[in-house]
C-alpha cells in the first residue's frame, strides 16, 4: 500500500534555547524550557497540550512518563522516541500521524539534553550493548573513532580528501556566526581546519561536534487548528524512516535513505532540483556528505565533486546547514537530532532572522542516528513546505 | 615495524609508580563468550546452530534467522583490514595515558565486521588475523596483525598489554626444590626475563638440581619456604617490588584417597603447601603486584598457579591431594577476582600427572619438567588464564567441558574394591 499524504498536518512554534558548553541544569529542566519556548511562542498553555513526545540521552531514570507527571501534562498521546540523530524527523512523522487521526489535537515534540562536566564519557559507556561489548574495549573513542573508521574508508573508495570535508566545515561556521545561538563564534578558515589538532586520524578538531546542552522543540497540529489560533504554519509533504539499512555492508557508505528516496521524492511532488535549503544531520561531515548523495542531489561517491562548486552559505545557491548546524551550533544530546528541523520550520515560516535564506519555500531535513555498533543505524528524511 | 623493547633503566624510588587504569570492563553475559575462548587462547565466534551465519557482536539471537542457537565455534581468523584509525584523544583513562592508540575494522573471512585492535605491523588495508586476548580488565579482546610473523611483534605496545611476557620481567619462582625449577628458570631466561629468584626452603637439606639452577643466567636463590608465614613475608619485604612475575610451583604431593590413609597428617602438609602457601604468598606478595602494574616495560603482568588438572575431576589415588589442588583452584578463582581490578593476571597451569617419585606408579604419558616449562612460557606470552600441559591434561579438560559428571564417573570407576 502506498504511503498517505501528511495533508492537514500544521507544523508550529519552533523555538531553541541558546546552547551551552557545560550546564549545572539538567535535561528535565532543558527540556521544559524548550517546551515553555514553544508553548508561548504559541500563545499556549501545558494544559492545552493533549499529545507528547520527548527524545534525550541525559533524562535517566526518567522517561516521557516521568516527564509528564514532573511538568504537569496530561497528554492522551505520549511517545519516548530514542533514535538520536533521526528523533526530531521520527517524531514529527508520528505526531503527524497522531493528529490526522484524531488520537491528539495538539502534540509537544520536544528535546534536550544537559551536559555536565564527565557526562559525555558517562553516557559513552551505557549507550549501546554493542558498543559497549564491541566497539568502546577499542580504544574508547566514542563516536570520533566509528566515523574516523567511516571517514577513512569514505577517501579510500572514492577518493576524498580532508579538503572535501573541510568545505563543509568552513561554510556552517560562517552560517553559526549569523546564528545568535550558536555555540561557535569565531570564523573558521579552510586552513584552520586542515591543521587542527588530529583527534582520531583522520578526524581532526574541526568534524567534532561540541557537546553542549540545550534544548529544541516544536508543536504539531492540524491545519484548522493552527489556522483557528492565527499561528503561521509548515505543511509536511514526505517523510521517511529506515532503520538497520544495507546490514551486508562490510562499512557504512549509504544509508537507509537510498531504500526509499524515490518513494519520498514522489511523496514531495519534486525531486533534490525543487529543494530551497538542506539540513542534513551533521555530527561528522562525511556524513553530510553521505546524505547528499543518499538524498539525490548527486551520485554515490560524487559529494566532494558536486560541493566544490557550491556556496553552503545562506546566500549561496545551496543553503546547507543554515543555523550552523551541530558542527558550528554544538551538539545538545538529543537535541542534535532536532535542531536541523527546528531551523528548516523557521526558515520556511521565514522566521530564521539573520540565518534566512531568501525565499524558502522548501526544506528537506534529513536525520541519521545511533552508532550502536559501526554503523548508524537510524535515517530519517522530511520535505517541508511554507503554507 | 616494531621497535624492540629496550631493558627498563633502574627504577628512580623517588618517583611516583603510575596508578594502574583498565580498559573499560563491561560486558553483555553473551560477550563473555570471547573472554571464556580467550582466557585458554581459543579464537571462537558465535555461529548459528541453524542457519550457519557467524555473528558478531555477541547475540542472544541470531541477527539472519532469530535462533537462540549460538555455540560459540572455531571460525577462521583471517580478514582484511578495510578502514582504521588512530585515537589521539580519549575519555577513558587506560586509553588516554596510551595514545596514539590504532584501531580498525577488519571485514573478515567468515562474514562479520569487527571493530579491532590494530598491531603496529599491520600495512593499510592489508590482509590480518585476529588474536583473541585476555586484557588488562581480563575481557577478551580482539587485535589484528599481520599474517605472517614479523621481527619483535611481542614488543608491539598494544600486543605486550594483551600478554605477560617475561621479557625485561623479573620472576618469582617458588620451591627450588621442584624438580620442574631449573626447566622454569631456564626457559624464563632464554625469553629475556633479566633475574629470576628461586626461593628455598629449607636450604640445609641438600637436594639435586641447584647447580643446575645456579647456571642459569640471572638466577638468585634466596630463602622462603610457604608454610612458613614469617619467612614469605621478609622475602616479600626484600624484593617484593621487583617481583614482576611469581609462579607459584611449591607443592606437596602424596598418593592415596580418605581411606587409604590412616590419619589426616599428609592432607594438613597438602593443605598447608598446596592450599595456605597460596594465601600466604598472595597476601604478602599480592598488594604489591597490583600496584606496579602500570610500572613501564617492566610492570607487575601474572600470578602463576601450577596446579594439578585432578583439581577439576579427582582420582582416589590421588583423592587428598586433588583435594588441596582443589581448593587452591577455588582459592585462584577469588584472587583471580580480587586482582581484576588492578589488570594483575591470574594464569592457572592445569598438569597431569608430572615424571616424578610420586607419580612412578602411574603409567605415561606423564609431563616433564621441560614441557610444563614450555607450557608455561606459552600461556605467559599469550597472555592466558587457564593452561593445560601434557596429554592428561587436555584430555580431561576436553572431557569436563563435554560433562563433569560423566567424567568423575568414567575417572573412578574400574576399581573394583570389596
Amino acid at each position: 500500500m502506498k504511503r498517505q499524504s501528511y495533508d492537514g498536518v500544521a507544523i508550529v512554534a519552533p523555538f531553541s534555547t541558546p546552547y551551552q558548553r557545560y550546564s549545572i541544569e539538567t535535561a528535565h529542566w532543558w527540556i521544559a524550557a524548550g517546551l515553555r519556548g514553544s508553548l508561548k511562542a504559541a500563545n499556549l498553555k501545558p494544559a492545552d497540550l493533549d499529545g507528547f513526545t520527548v527524545s534525550s540521552f541525559t533524562l535517566f531514570p526518567d522517561t516521557a512518563v516521568g516527564l509528564t507527571q514532573h511538568l504537569g501534562l496530561t497528554p492522551r498521546w505520549l511517545d519516548h522516541i530514542p533514535m538520536g540523530g533521526a528523533s526530531g524527523v521520527v517524531a514529527l512523522r508520528r505526531a503527524a500521524r497522531a493528529v490526522q487521526a484524531g488520537d491528539a489535537d495538539i502534540i509537544a515534540c520536544a528535546s534536550g539534553d544537559t551536559n555536565h562536566i564527565d557526562s559525555f564519557r558517562q553516557l559513552l559507556s551505557s549507550f549501546s550493548r554493542f558498543a559497549m561489548d564491541a566497539s568502546y574495549p577499542y580504544g574508547y573513542g566514542g563516536p570520533n573513532a566509528n566515523f574516523a573508521f567511516l571517514t577513512d574508508r569514505y577517501m579510500t573508495e572514492f577518493g576524498a580528501a580532508r579538503e572535501d570535508f573541510g568545505r563543509i566545515c568552513v561554510a556552517q561556521r560562517a552560517n553559526a556566526l549569523n546564528s545568535p545561538n550558536a555555540v561557535m563564534k569565531k570564523p573558521l578558515t579552510l586552513d584552520q581546519y586542515l591543521n587542527a589538532r588530529p583527534i582520531a586520524d583522520p578526524i581532526a578538531l574541526f568534524d567534532c561536534v561540541m557537546p553542549c546542552a540545550g534544548a529544541e522543540c516544536f508543536l504539531v497540529m492540524r491545519v484548522e487548528e493552527a489556522e483557528k489560533r492565527g499561528l503561521p504554519y509548515a505543511r509536511l509533504s514526505a517523510a521517511i524512516e529506515r532503520h538497520n539499512a544495507h546490514p551486508e555492508d562490510p562499512i557504512q557508505l549509504r544509508g537507509g535513505w537510498t531504500m526509499d528516496i524515490d518513494e519520498f521524492y514522489e511523496m514531495a511532488g519534486c525531486g533534490p532540483e525543487g529543494v530551497d535549503l538542506l539540513q542534513t544531520y551533521d555530527d561528522y561531515p562525511v556524513i553530510s556528505m553521505m546524505q547528499i548523495e543518499d538524498l539525490g542531489f548527486c551520485g554515490k561517491g560524487e559529494g566532494p565533486v558536486f560541493i566544490r562548486d557550491k556556496d553552503m552559505t545562506t546566500n549561496g545557491d545551496f543553503p546547507h546547514n543554515t543555523s550552523g548546524g551541530q558542527l558550528s551550533g554544538g551538539q545538545a544530546g538529543a537535541a542534535g537530532g532536532f535542531i536541523g528541523l527546528v531551523e528548516a520550520i523557521r526558515q520556511v515560516l521565514g522566521q530564521a532572522d539573520a540565518t534566512q535564506v531568501a525565499n524558502a519555500k522548501r526544506a528537506l531535513v534529513s536525520g541519521f542516528g545511533m552508532i550502536n555498533y559501526d554503523r548508524g543505524v537510524c535515517s530519517a528524511a522530511a520535505m517541508l513546505e511554507a503554507s | 615495524m616494531t621497535t624492540p623493547l629496550t631493558p627498563p633503566p633502574k627504577k628512580d624510588p623517588q618517583k611516583r609508580t603510575v596508578s594502574p587504569t583498565r580498559p573499560p570492563e563491561m560486558r553483555s553475559r553473551a560477550a563473555l563468550g570471547l573472554t571464556a575462548a580467550a582466557a585458554d587462547g581459543r579464537f571462537q565466534l558465535q555461529q548459528c546452530a541453524e542457519c550457519g551465519k557467524v555473528q558478531y557482536p555477541p547475540r542472544d539471537a541470531c541477527a539472519g534467522c532469530l535462533s537462540p542457537d549460538l555455540p560459540w565455534t572455531d571460525v577462521s581468523p583471517a580478514g582484511e583490514l578495510i578502514a582504521e584509525t588512530t585515537v589521539r584523544t580519549s575519555t577513558k583513562l587506560y586509553f588516554r595515558e596510551r595514545t596514539p592508540w590504532r584501531a580498525g575494522s577488519v571485514k573478515l573471512d567468515a562474514g562479520p565486521t569487527i571493530i579491532a585492535h590494530v598491531h603496529g605491523d599491520v600495512a593499510r588495508g592489508a590482509r590480518v588475523s585476529l588474536l583473541n586476548r585476555l586484557d588488562r580488565s581480563g575481557q577478551g579482546v580482539l587485535l589484528a596483525v599481520p599474517l605472517e610473523r614479523t621481527p619483535d611483534m611481542e614488543d608491539d605496545p598494544q600486543m605486550r598489554a594483551l600478554s605477560s611476557d617475561p621479557k625485561h620481567r623479573r620472576v618469582l619462582i617458588t620451591d627450588a626444590k621442584n624438580p620442574n625449577a631449573p626447566a622454569l628458570a631456564e626457559a624464563l631466561a632464554a625469553a629475556g626475563s633479566p633475574i629470576i629468584f628461586v626461593a628455598e626452603p629449607e636450604a640445609w637439606l641438600p637436594y639435586p638440581g641447584r647447580e643446575r639452577l645456579l647456571a642459569v643466567p640471572g638466577v638468585e636463590i634466596l630463602p622462603m619456604d610457604v608454610t612458613d608465614t614469617a619467612s614469605v613475608q621478609k622475602l616479600a619485604g626484600e624484593i617484593g617490588g621487583k617481583v614482576d612475575i611469581l609462579i607459584n610451583n611449591a607443592r606437596f604431593v602424596r598418593p592415596g584417597g580418605v581411606l587409604a590413609r590412616g590419619d589426616t597428617t599428609f592432607a594438613r602438609e597438602e593443605m598447608e603447601v598446596n592450599y595456605l602457601g597460596l594465601m600466604r604468598l598472595a597476601q604478602s606478595f599480592g598488594p604489591g603486584m597490583c600496584s606496579r602494574t602500570a610500572d613501564g616495560v617492566n610492570s607487575a603482568a601474572a600470578w602463576v598457579n601450577i596446579l594439578s588438572v585432578n583439581a577439576l575431576a579427582t582420582t582416589p589415588d590421588y583423592g587428598c591431594f586433588a583435594a588441596s589442588n582443589a581448593a587452591a583452584f577455588s582459592l585462584s578463582q577469588s584472587l583471580r577476582a580480587e586482582y581484576r581490578s588492578s589488570g594483575l593476571r591470574v594464569m592457572n597451569v592445569f598438569v597431569g600427572p608430572t615424571e616424578d617419585d610420586w607419580h612412578q606408579p602411574l603409567p605415561p604419558p606423564k609431563v616433564l619438567p621441560e614441557g610444563l616449562a614450555k607450557d608455561v612460557l606459552r600461556g605467559l606470552k599469550e597472555g592466558l588464564e587457564d593452561v593445560y600441559s601434557g596429554d592428561v591434561a587436555k584430555d580431561l579438560y576436553e572431557r569436563y567441558r563435554r560433562d563433569p559428571k560423566v567424567l568423575e564417573r568414567e575417572i573412578t570407576m574400574g576399581n573394583e574394591g570389596a
